[in-house]
């Protein structure tokens, strides 16, 4: 296998005499989608922290690959009111893009219509799609994600994850995730790092929720939950067929398209069906 | 044909709101004013300092600013005390020892009312050049430094992810912030720079649609509020300073008003 993207190794930290992180290692490679999962507290966030330098462990070691290009999506963004910052300023933060450009990838995340609105006045999903759209003009190599869904209601979250996962597959890069939306995310991983101040377990989906220290963390009840899911894997295309179009803007509109997005849900691939959905609606809107 | 000194006052306070206004932008929006008024204060020891020592009082306003700057970079990393105690404690101790230096230097009537509201009528060509050249300075380095500080105040976690170097902007930041209060008291005064900082930021905020134009309207405000602070001292023979301080204040007071209508236009 080459060389992994990010690696930590042995990561140690105390916050007082709070053991944060327990000797944990971690790899994650081109490509590849890992989520950690974990309960309220297990130290996730700080996890991710630590791999992306924004927290120095007392013990271990970060490795990142020379040059390595990180989009990172924080857990929340609050702007506040007194600074004025349009979405399209917002997605020229750290660096300079052209107007067509942040058209393209917010079209990509299915927010285009909302590229001259002030970033305060968004939603929950809205923003967070917006910073998703920032972090794709960075053309990066892994994303980060931290509860990429916190703010977004149930049925905006599904779409969300989705999302992900297209812009992974167009994109070809790593993604890096915290989730506890543990029935929605499952679907669309390709490891689960089951994490509690250690990593607990670690593997594909079906092996993680297999293993014992992953059912006494979550609770049978839980764990079994993930299980129906699985069962109900067929009828999750009805489910974010309808989920994309909720997240929208204006909701007549987009029950509309959120139908006739579902009916081609089988024959195109899904970034066009994106695109051709923004187009639609960002019509109205004018 | 202008009085000179009006000429002088003019020109000296414009330059100053010019470079006011993007860095009372940032102190708005880092809600950082508590931080610039404890910066002010400690500039009244560092008068003290400069007749004690027998060096220029500017320089000795610019250097105590840079000083408790520092001291409340290094004051901030702790967490016993919230910044806020620590402001408080710097800001009053500072000031009240600066009152004691001055009742010790002798043969000198210090004006101490000058020194707290200001006394821009009294600018000489020297002020004049000390702000241009420190005004070019701290703007130079604000707009050099501009969208990594940005960036970090809009998320200092998405700046560190993306190797922005987030305690060195910080501390630059502050220390920029310092030389323009030190090189401001000689206009506005301690009690008062303050709000030549934020207010315009304030009144700016109204019609801004990105940060950029925030901070240049911020400009024009503290600009236009200095013009018309000068005049209104002029006519009815008001203190300068206080005067300006007014005309910014009533300037926000009218955005206020105007902003609905003027919003309704621009839709």
């Amino acid at each position: 296998m080459t060389a992994p993207l990010i690696e930590g190794r042995g990561l140690t930290l105390s916050f007082g005499s709070e053991r944060v992180l327990d000797q944990v290692s971690i790899s994650i490679h081109a490509g590849e989608i890992i989520t950690l999962i974990g309960p309220n507290g297990a130290g996730k966030s700080t996890l991710v922290k630590t791999l992306l330098g924004l927290q120095k462990p007392d013990a271990g070691d970060v490795v990142r690959k020379a040059g390595l290009r990180v989009g990172y999506v924080p857990q929340r963004l609050a702007i506040d009111q007194v600074l004025p910052m349009t979405v399209k300023r917002f997605l020229t933060l750290t660096r300079t893009a052209s107007r067509t450009d942040c058209e393209k990838v917010l079209s990509q995340v299915g927010a285009a219509h909302v590229i001259d609105a002030q970033m305060s006045s968004l939603s929950g999903g809205e923003t967070q799609r917006v910073m998703l759209a920032r972090t794709l003009l960075l053309r990066p190599e892994l994303l980060v994600l931290d509860e990429p869904t916190q703010g977004v209601d149930v049925s905006g979250q599904a779409g969300l994850y989705r999302l992900i996962d297209e812009i992974r597959h167009e994109h070809d890069c790593a993604v890096l995730m915290i989730s506890h939306d543990l029935h929605l995310v499952m679907a669309k991983t390709d490891q689960v790092v089951c994490f509690n101040r250690h990593i607990c377990c670690s593997g594909i989906p079906e092996t993680v929720r297999q293993h014992p220290e992953y059912r006494s963390l979550f609770g049978a009840q839980e764990a079994d939950a993930i299980g129906i899911y699985t069962h109900e894997h067929d009828h999750e295309h009805d489910l974010s067929g309808h989920v994309v179009g909720a997240c929208g803007h204006d909701h007549s509109h987009d029950h509309d398209h959120g139908h006739a997005h579902h009916k081609h849900d089988h024959d195109q691939p899904p970034h066009t069906q994106s695109d051709a959905a923004n187009q639609q609606e960002a019509v109205p809107q004018k | 044909m202008m009085d000179d000194f009006l000429f002088r006052a003019v020109v000296g306070g414009v330059l100053l709101a010019c470079v006011c206004g993007p860095f009372g932008a940032f102190i708005v929006w880092r809600r950082m004013a508590f931080f610039g008024d404890m910066l002010a204060h400690s500039a009244l020891l560092g008068v003290a300092l400069g007749l004690l020592i027998g060096v220029d009082v500017r320089l000795g306003m610019i250097a105590t600013c840079l000083a408790s700057a520092l001291i409340l970079a290094i004051g901030q990393r702790q967490a016993r005390f919230g910044s806020d105690t620590v402001l408080g404690m710097l800001a009053h101790s500072t000031l009240a020892l600066g009152m004691v230096a001055l009742a010790f230097v002798q043969g000198v009537a210090v004006d101490i009312m000058a020194y707290l509201f200001g006394d821009i009528l009294a600018i000489t060509m020297g002020d004049i050049w000390l702000l241009a050249g420190g005004g070019i300075f701290a703007i130079g380095v604000l707009i050099w430094m501009w969208r990594p500080l940005l960036a970090l105040t809009v998320s200092p976690e998405i700046a560190a992810a993306e190797s922005i170097p987030v305690e060195r902007l910080r501390l630059i930041f502050m220390l920029l912030m310092a030389l323009v209060i030190g090189m401001a008291i000689k206009i506005v005064g301690v009690l008062l720079i303050t709000a030549l900082l934020i207010v315009p930021a304030a009144s700016a905020r109204f019609f801004a649609r990105t940060p950029e134009q925030m901070a240049i309207g911020a400009g024009l405000f503290g600009a236009a509020s200095v013009l018309a602070g000068i005049s209104l001292s002029w006519h009815v023979d008001s203190p300068a300073g206080p005067s300006i301080v007014i005309s910014a204040a009533g300037l926000f007071l009218a955005c206020i008003v105007i902003a609905p209508v003027w919003k309704r236009f621009a839709a």
